[in-house]
């Protein structure tokens, strides 16, 4: 469908637009120092802070988080599975709350804080989760855990905070911590191995409860 | 992804001049639809104007005793508010039915009422898609239509409308308000913002360029029984099917939009004044007119069951 000469039209748009941009002192909006390179790709300079380490990067305008982490912090742990939002493989925790990080750009987090599984906890000492998953043998292959384990230390918060679910009975009580609960908040990090039994019983356990 | 270049906006009014002012420039705000679509070069914006940065992120009381949802408010944020889970329960119930935890901490108010389509075809850029490529075809009809619409499509278009805070929105007589490049401001009624798609299915709401929404303000709180009953293939994480939203009152009288059938909510007010006698009575004048395909016509008796189901358990 596309053809060949769209790119370079498109590129040339572009450019134009870069230029108007880097006049940006006529213009009402926050001017983000840019450079245009002659390939039409724009860079960009953003700063925030990961695992408690402030960070400043020059990136492509297309960046997503994930890969400022995995490409260019060198943050691994988070993983790359469906880059679509589908898989929650890449779940981290920005400014408190559980993200997918394949789904946001780099540069919309100036002044965020961004917690990785790195960040949670290290292999001499472990975060609570990450024991637990260990324990109860929360997964086989391993690749959506640090999205799993992300994501299931943000719905503990979130039980906690009275954030309701779809499978709350009552939205105007407290959430319970039932089985039930926590497979439905967990919905959005996929498991091809099929480990949800035991990702549901390391959950329970770091909650407390018998669910 | 193409490449583009990146703005914060300071207010809605400047974000809304910008916009008009750049060629091919588009607001950012929660991003998980419109970066979706930008990996896939479905959207290809040459300029993104972030407005994250500005103060619409406040659900507020008006004085006629509704709220004024601020247009950032994220969809975690809006489930879980105090008065939205007491008066608007169906909004929340609604919220909470789609996508995942992760994507509503994303999600805004007003990206939520402008997502794309998840119709295959629309997503396939090999395919002929007059939503995508204006005057293309349409690859769906006579394709693998299950998940299209039943009800309003047209001969250029069968794509559904994938929200389900949407439905919920027409059900509460929703109001969107936004701001224009010229700095004014304007109020379309929910039911005035979605569009059928008709010959212009690439055309999806009543928005004109660089208009950008700016809160979304609920009516006082109407009572009644808030339902929001979603059909989908698995039981959580999956694009409606079916869905029934309603606000049944003691008397039997009340609301009802249907999801996942037609390229906006469906809502017939005609449909509403049958509410006292039945499902059935209802469901014959909700999907008058419906033209399935032989692939989708299992919507129109699912449709049926689940106002049947909604009926029941507001009873209950």
């Amino acid at each position: 469908m596309k053809n060949p000469g769209d790119l370079d039209l498109s590129r040339r748009g572009l450019l134009a637009v870069g230029a108007a941009s880097v006049a940006a002192s006529a213009l009402p909006l926050e001017a983000c120092a840019q450079a245009a390179a002659t390939d039409g790709s724009v860079t960009s300079k953003v700063s925030f802070t990961v695992n408690g380490e402030a960070r400043e990067l020059e990136l492509d305008t297309r960046t997503t988080l994930l890969d400022a982490l995995r490409e260019h912090l060198h943050l691994t742990g988070t993983k790359k599975g469906c880059d679509h939002g589908q898989c929650g493989a890449c779940t981290v925790i920005a400014g408190g709350r559980r993200i997918n990080s394949c789904l946001t750009l780099a540069v919309m987090h100036q002044g965020d804080q961004v917690t990785t599984i790195e960040g949670l906890g290290r292999p001499e000492a472990l975060h609570p989760m990450q024991a637990a998953f260990v324990k109860h043998d929360g997964y086989q292959c391993g690749y959506c855990t640090p999205g799993q384990i992300c994501s299931a230390v943000a719905v503990l918060d979130e039980i906690k905070a009275g954030l309701p679910s779809h499978v709350s009975a009552d939205l105007n009580a407290p959430p319970e911590l039932t089985n039930a609960e926590l497979r439905e908040r967990m919905s959005g990090n996929i498991c091809r191995c099929g480990a949800y039994s035991n990702i549901a019983e390391a959950i329970t356990e770091v909650a407390g409860g018998t669910a | 992804m193409r490449a583009f270049t990146y703005e914060r906006a300071r207010s809605p009014a400047e974000a809304a001049a910008a916009a008009a002012r750049t060629k091919g420039a588009k607001f950012i705000a929660g991003g998980t639809n419109l970066l979706d679509l930008m990996k896939l070069e479905i959207e290809t914006p040459t300029h993104l104007i972030d407005v994250n940065g500005l103060a619409l992120d406040k659900i507020e009381d008006t004085p006629q005793g509704g709220l004024r949802i601020g247009a950032l408010v994220r969809n975690t944020d809006l489930a879980a508010d105090k008065r939205v889970r007491r008066d608007h329960a169906l909004l929340s119930r609604a919220l909470l039915a789609g996508a995942s935890g992760q994507l509503r901490n994303k999600a805004t108010t007003a990206g939520n009422l402008l997502q794309r389509t998840r119709c295959p075809y629309f997503y396939d850029t090999n395919q002929p898609c007059n939503k995508r490529q204006p005057g293309s075809g349409c690859s769906a009809i006579g394709g693998f239509s299950r998940q299209l619409a039943v009800l309003g499509a047209s001969g250029a278009c069968i794509a559904t409308h994938p929200s389900d805070m949407a439905v919920a929105m027409h059900v509460l007589d929703a109001t969107v308000e936004t701001v224009r490049p010229d700095g004014k401001a304007r109020r379309i009624p929910i039911a005035d913002f979605h569009r059928l798609p008709g010959d212009t299915p690439h055309i999806e709401n009543a928005l004109t360029p660089g208009e950008l929404i700016t809160a979304v303000t609920l009516p006082k709180p109407v009572g009644g029984v808030h339902i929001y009953r979603k059909v989908r293939d698995r039981a959580s994480y999956a694009f409606a099917l079916v869905s029934v939203a309603a606000i049944v009152q003691r008397d039997g009288t009340g609301r009802v939009a249907l999801g996942g059938v037609a390229h906006k909510p469906w809502r017939v007010e005609a449909a509403e004044a049958e509410m006292p006698h039945g499902a059935k009575a209802v469901a014959a004048r909700l999907l008058a007119g419906a033209k399935p395909t032989e692939a989708n016509a299992f919507k129109l008796p699912l449709a049926e069951r689940t106002l049947a189901a909604v009926l029941a358990q507001a009873k209950a």
